[in-house]
């Protein structure tokens, strides 16, 4: 199924990796850089560090300032974009493939000699506080980073907004101080993806990148995670729910196992999820449940919002499901889920936006890309008795349960879930 | 990329855009049924029977709807806006004629009692959730009070009292105005084996029977004012303004996106270098929306409530100013941008479909990703300015959500 799949990988003498697929029918292409200045890497009194450093370093460098960086890339058709998220901050963008070059290398630039302009500080500074009052009215979002927060713990479980006290009093010295440790090219991954040719890229970002000084990373440990239910008391039309029990990470070698049983639980229309809570009984408009990976440790996490008066049964059923699905999957159910996945990484392919997010996903996750035909191997290869032997011998639970809304919410074994703030 | 279309005697158009070399085929029925076409009695009928449609059907039960369209493979949605419900799903090639069987089998939906008032509940619940999140209702309070009784005032959800008093006879009355085949399309793009779409069509949807179908399209008399929507719980302040813009009929739509693009993109324009890169708003954007008969542009910024009043007085500037008219460098940036928009847009197989549906919904021509593109790039800095001074930005309506319930414009 992967006559058009040409991916290509090469590491750089200082560690950073390139990685690309060419789809030389597309007219497009797209790219993106990680650098590994996530959120992670702060210290624990400068939370929000990560997202505003990102925000100061797309503010210009050595050759345009922040006006003539935007005009730069919009000249190019680059719809550009830059974010934090736990490990790596991403810059990057998609468009017509004649700018590519000229593109890595206003990028280069701006990683590499970023201005870090003193009287923009507090305009970045003003844009990250902005970003973090936004978060507060976002009630699923909220709901699911503070599971994420007691999940993960510290580090790891961070949003990567920050802490409001901490963003109002960082200085431009920490800014230069975080640049200065976390970007550079060890653990770095740039990806592209559509009308490409490799070889000349390869030479690009050699002469681009390959002088880059490297400094090692840290080791970071992982603190121990807060576990078991908790409720924020707020005064909304619907109690947005969010549960969480451990799971397998993507290099995990049980991972598609793991997928295959979360697969029945909430992808497509006929998901037990979707049949149970919403189509038979009308409970909410909205719930899933999705594996979320980190490096070294993973998550299952489902949400569902629902209002006040339905909520407690809501998470009842939920549970019961979560604990149903311990009994097993039927062949059927596992057959729905093959033909469902094979259509998404089949259509998933045309897209060089989504490609560029695989790859350069699968390199920092895995240091190599699975190729479609791989991934597609693990799925066929996948088997309801393997799936249900998995489930047996890992059934979800033990789970951790934040609720937001007006009402504290009981777990059906009766612990209720007790108010926090 | 070959353009085909045919028409069936009952009147159902089918379209589609057809690309041997993408990896999949996506298709949509597209409905000119949409909450203008509601009495208030009805409000959110459009919508609901959206929902009720995925729950089954002479011959097949709601949950074996989901059944195959998940044994499909397909991507499958639906969305119901103010003028149209577009049912779609992309799968595989291999599934063309068994997603076309299954998309129009459910355009005949059973609308059984127990499905409806289940369904009800979600539907409901969906209400509830938009009211949580912002602008808590905001938007639809905008639209009503610019609008007045003209129908596309009108909510596109209902509200928890109209759609409570739905009944399945009132919906089945609604669809037999609206779903005759002459007032549907078929639309498909990617990979498609057009003879046998038309056969299919003929097959699944030959003996739909045809009935007259109208659409009263009055030009809108806009209203201005100011109003708050008192949300102390808020975080952030939420301010919306909507002005008159050019309808889908009219020509200088396009010089209108263009301004649209320059004045109020989220990255490189006017508001973007006064309002968003100084931290001023969260977030804000200038996009007009066009409607048969009546247009509209919607501006709108949220932010730290404090920054409120700055930023309305700063959003007033900017639209004031644009009347002065645009340079030709922001139109040459602004050109540059759409036109990798559309490139981009038309490497996708979903994106092409919507974008041959739209066509269709508004009666227009067919026209390929680089006409369109070309329409833009001839668009000059006179029509521009035209657009500027014809609709101003400034006067409209204004509704300001949030702990705030101070705000003035200038």
């Amino acid at each position: 199924m992967t006559d058009r799949q040409a991916i290509f990988q090469h590491r750089l003498s200082n560690g950073l990796t390139l990685v690309a697929q060419s789809m030389p029918w597309l007219e497009s292409v797209a790219f993106s850089c990680a650098i590994p200045s996530g959120c992670s890497r702060e210290a624990a009194d400068q939370r929000g560090l990560a997202n505003l450093c990102c925000e100061m370093v797309f503010r210009g460098s050595s050759e345009f300032d922040n006006r003539q960086l935007v005009e730069k890339l919009e000249s190019l058709g680059c719809d550009y974009f830059s974010s934090t998220s736990v490990y790596h901050s991403y810059f990057g963008g998609a468009m017509p493939a004649k700018g590519l070059f000229e593109a890595l290398r206003v990028y280069a630039g701006v990683l590499r000699h970023p201005l870090l302009p003193a009287d923009q500080l507090e305009d970045g500074r003003l844009a990250c506080l902005q970003e973090i009052h936004s978060l507060e009215d976002d009630l699923p979002a909220r709901t699911l980073l503070e599971l994420r927060r007691r999940f993960y713990g510290e580090p790891f479980g961070r949003n990567t907004e920050g802490v409001l006290e901490h963003v109002s009093r960082l200085s431009l010295q920490d800014i230069k101080n975080f640049y200065q440790a976390t970007y550079q090219p060890t653990d770095a991954v740039i990806a592209v993806a559509g009308k490409v040719d490799w070889e000349p890229l390869k030479e690009h970002i050699e002469s681009l990148f390959g002088d880059w000084p490297a400094t090692p990373t840290p080791k970071l440990l992982s603190q121990p995670a807060e576990h078991g239910v908790c409720h924020i008391s707020f005064a909304s039309h619907q109690t947005h729910i969010g549960v969480a029990w451990p799971s397998v990470p993507y290099n995990h070698p049980d991972y598609y196992l793991a997928r295959g049983a979360v697969g029945v639980l909430s992808d497509g229309m006929s998901s037990r999820l979707f049949r149970e809570v919403r189509d038979r009984r009308g409970l909410c408009y909205t719930v899933s449940a999705n594996m979320y990976s980190l490096r070294d440790t993973a998550s299952i996490i489902c949400y569902c919002g629902t209002t006040t008066e339905n909520a407690q049964q809501s998470l009842d059923v939920l549970i019961e499901q979560f604990n149903l699905l311990a009994e097993g999957i039927s062949d059927e159910e596992l057959n729905r889920l093959k033909v469902q996945i094979r259509s998404g990484l089949i259509m998933q392919q045309e897209s060089c936006r989504s490609r560029v997010g695989s790859l350069a996903g699968d390199v920092l996750y895995l240091g190599y890309v699975r190729t479609l035909d791989e991934v597609n191997e693990r799925i066929n290869n996948l088997t309801t008795k393997a799936i249900n032997e998995w489930l047996r011998q890992h059934p979800p639970g033990p789970f951790d349960v934040v609720t937001l809304g007006e009402q504290p919410l009981e777990l059906h074994d009766g612990i209720s879930t007790t108010p926090t703030r | 990329m070959e353009f085909r279309q045919h028409q069936l005697a009952n009147g159902l158009t089918i379209l589609a855009e057809c690309n041997p070399e993408a990896y999949f085929g996506a298709y949509g029925i597209f409905v000119r049924a949409g909450s203008r076409d509601e009495t208030s009695e009805v409000s959110g009928v459009s919508h609901f029977l959206e929902h009720m449609v995925f729950k089954g059907t002479p011959k097949r039960s709601a949950e074996q709807v989901n059944l195959d369209l998940d044994l499909l493979g397909s991507s499958s949605n639906a969305r119901t806006g103010e003028e149209s419900t577009i049912y779609h799903a992309a799968v595989l090639p291999e599934f063309q004629t068994d997603v076309v069987e299954l998309l129009t089998d459910l355009m005949r939906p059973a609308l059984r009692l127990e499905d409806f008032e289940t369904e009800k509940k979600v539907i409901i619940e969906e209400i509830m959730m938009y009211q949580d999140q912002p602008p808590y209702g905001g938007q639809e309070q905008l639209m009503l009070e610019y609008f007045g009784d003209h129908p596309l005032g009108q909510s596109v959800l209902g509200s928890v009292e109209s759609v409570g008093n739905l009944t399945p006879e009132r919906m089945r009355a609604y669809f037999q105005q609206r779903y005759s085949p002459g007032n549907m399309a078929l639309i498909a793009a990617g990979k498609i084996d057009f003879p046998r779409l038309v056969s299919d069509a003929e097959r699944f949807c030959g003996d739909w029977v045809p009935y007259p179908v109208s659409r009263k399209v009055t030009r809108a008399v806009p209203h201005s004012g100011f109003s708050t929507l008192h949300k102390p719980s808020s975080s952030l302040q939420y301010v919306l303004q909507l002005t008159p813009g050019p309808a889908t009929e009219d020509e200088d739509r396009f010089a209108m996106r263009i301004l649209g693009t320059i004045l109020g993109d989220d990255s490189g324009s006017r508001i973007f270098w006064k309002m968003l890169d100084s931290g001023l708003a969260e977030s804000a954007a200038v996009i007009s929306n066009e409607y048969l008969g009546s247009g509209l542009v919607m501006s709108y910024f949220c932010c730290e409530p404090s920054k409120a009043q700055e930023n309305l007085h700063l959003l007033t500037e900017i639209h004031q100013d644009a009347v002065a008219g645009v340079t030709a460098r922001e139109l040459e940036l602004a050109k540059q941008k759409i036109v990798s928009h559309i490139l981009l847009a038309s490497e996708r197989t979903e994106a092409r479909m919507f974008s041959v549906g739209g066509q269709w919904l508004n009666d227009q021509a067919f026209k390929s990703p680089a006409e369109i593109a070309d329409q833009y790039s001839r668009i000059t800095l006179d029509e521009v300015n035209a657009v500027a001074r014809k609709y101003p930005l400034t006067g409209g309506r204004t509704i300001s959500i949030g702990p705030r319930t101070d705000l003035q414009l200038a």
